[in-house]
């Protein structure tokens, strides 16, 4: 098991915005994480990562976690090319102080070449569109070369060819044997993870995708406005936008 | 050509050359990162509220670096006390704070009773720069690049991305204190040259004309050491040939490239939306 979670709960402080929530990765398995705007998917991260502490319960996790942040809040007008940002990622790996050698070069390279943007490797980062910058960050999350990556929507303003090609790198990186925890809001492509968390303030239910996203959990998880019945092609309509973050 | 090397011939001009090379450099390598985190005005309190721990250190015979350091301290402690007074915000607690402490230094380096040279902490004296002045400021440059050379991915990552800097390895905290102790440290090398004052052109002006010009960490720093060197040369020169303070033409040149540049760069419809 690489990661394990025990009825755990998480705040900011005022009231609590997640609860009850279980569950564990397996090696090699790649589990949804879904619920509305609002709904924690980023709080679990933000617990796991240690960035939060959590209010109750308790979890492991390898001592190196991958991460891609969900809306990157990096600076655009930041003087860094991609194979810059990519090289970000050694910093779990080499120590801080040690100037990046060609060892790491490569590794970035390679990252950046897995997510298709060998061309693009030596472009201003804040130059890039929406999506490319998207799979820069993906790209130094592969250089952190960590047993369990996080990765906070990293489908959002991806275009098809894009994200057929990120599927195609999450399943070669599950292959490899570790574990991917992955927030999302297109059920489509959670039906094809191995397992779900489905998340609204608590834990709605957790397992494989089939038998667990049924109609009641569905709508429980977003709150009843479920557009399409699960099977067709089930879009969902979170019941309102927080603003957040 | 004579004209060109005749200044050199004196060793007060080579000193002071030197001085300026070490806190140019210094000031320019660490300036990138005052620009790109945004601290520009920050370093300008923390040289003046560290002032009144320069004078101190002058005049008990002790180490300028541990005078700057206790004036550091001092100014955080003042800082926090301040802020806990009702009615007064983090805003106005640091300016009064700051002020306040400038002014004591002030006081205490012009006071009649003072042995003379302290006002040299204020305006600087290059040309009066003594070779024991060197080789303190030389020891203490190295220091600071070398500290800048081994902090320079969790810089880097930091500036990027604070939010997720700490899931890369890096801390921000710890990166700010870092940053914020270079400064203080790059404070001290040029103080004697330039004053506490002065020293902050070194340490602005250069990093914010490269960042004007290029678009890579590494390169802007080259660049910013290279207008450096250039100003300290230009300012020394010109005061050499036209008989005026040798710290203000340095930091006048320096501020003075900046200028022509962004200015040139300026196009009348960006003028809302420059980024100064
Ligand atoms: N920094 C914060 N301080 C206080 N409350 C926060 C903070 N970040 C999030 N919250 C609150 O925590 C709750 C869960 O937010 P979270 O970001 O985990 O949702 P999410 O599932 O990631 O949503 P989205 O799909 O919009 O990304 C929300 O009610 C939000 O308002
Ligand atoms: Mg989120």
């Amino acid at each position: 098991m690489q990661v394990s979670v025990q009825d755990l709960a998480a705040s900011y402080g005022g009231p609590v915005v997640l609860s009850d929530v279980t569950f564990d990765v397996e090696e090699g398995e790649r589990i949804g994480v879904l619920g509305p705007n609002g709904g924690g998917k980023s709080t679990l991260f933000r617990v796991l990562l240690g960035e939060l502490r959590p209010l109750r319960g308790s979890f492991q996790r390898p001592s190196r976690l991958g991460f891609v942040p969900q809306t990157e809040r990096s600076r655009l007008d930041y003087p860094v090319s991609a194979l810059d940002v990519a090289l970000m990622g050694t910093l779990s790996r080499l120590a801080w102080w040690r100037p990046v050698g060609r060892r790491e070069r490569r590794a970035a390279l390679a990252a950046l070449e897995r997510v298709g943007l060998t061309a693009l490797a030596d472009e201003q980062f804040g130059e890039l569109s929406g999506g490319q910058r998207q799979r820069v960050l993906v790209a130094r999350a592969l250089v952190q070369d960590a047993p369990v990556l996080l990765l906070d929507e990293p489908f959002s303003g991806v275009d098809r060819t894009s994200a057929d090609l990120l599927e195609r790198l999450l399943d070669d990186l599950a292959a490899e044997g570790r574990g991917l925890l992955l927030a999302t809001h297109d059920l489509e492509q959670a039906r094809r993870f191995d397992r779900v968390l489905c998340l609204n303030r608590r834990q709605i239910a957790f397992g494989p995708p089939e038998e667990t996203l049924t109609r009641a959990v569905l709508e429980e998880t977003y709150g009843g406005e479920i557009v399409a019945l699960p099977g067709a092609a089930a879009a969902v309509l979170p019941p309102h936008h927080h603003e957040h973050d | 050509m004579h004209a060109l090397l005749e200044p050199w011939s004196h060793p007060f001009m080579q000193r002071a050359l030197l001085e300026l090379l070490f806190v140019g450099v210094v000031g320019a390598v660490l300036g990138c990162w005052i620009v790109l985190y945004e601290l520009a005005y920050s370093a300008e309190s923390l040289a003046h509220a560290l002032f009144p721990g320069l004078v101190a250190a002058a005049l008990l015979g002790l180490p300028l670096l541990l005078g700057a350091a206790g004036g550091v301290l001092g100014a955080a402690a003042a800082i926090a006390l301040t802020t806990r007074l009702p009615g007064i915000g983090r805003d106005v607690a640091v300016a009064i704070v700051v002020t306040t402490l400038f002014g004591l230094g002030v006081l205490l380096a012009l006071t009649p009773s003072s042995p003379p040279g302290l006002d040299g902490l204020l305006f600087g004296d290059l040309l009066g720069v003594t070779r024991g002045d060197l080789a303190a400021s030389g020891a203490l440059a190295a220091l600071c690049l070398a500290a800048l050379a081994a902090l320079h991915r969790p810089l880097l990552a930091t500036g990027f991305d604070r939010g997720s800097a700490p899931s890369l390895g890096a801390r921000p905290l710890l990166v700010d204190l870092a940053l914020l102790a270079l400064v203080a440290a790059a404070i001290v090398v040029g103080v004697q040259g330039l004053g506490n004052l002065l020293v902050l052109a070194a340490l602005i002006g250069p990093a914010a004309t490269a960042r004007l010009l290029v678009r890579r960490v590494p390169r802007m720093m080259l660049l910013a050491t290279v207008v450096a060197v250039v100003c300290a040369l230009g300012g020394l020169y010109l005061s050499y040939y036209a008989d005026v303070a040798a710290g203000a033409a340095v930091a006048g040149s320096t501020v003075g490239v900046y200028l022509v540049l962004a200015l040139a760069r300026l196009r009348p419809w960006r003028l809302s939306a420059s980024r100064g």
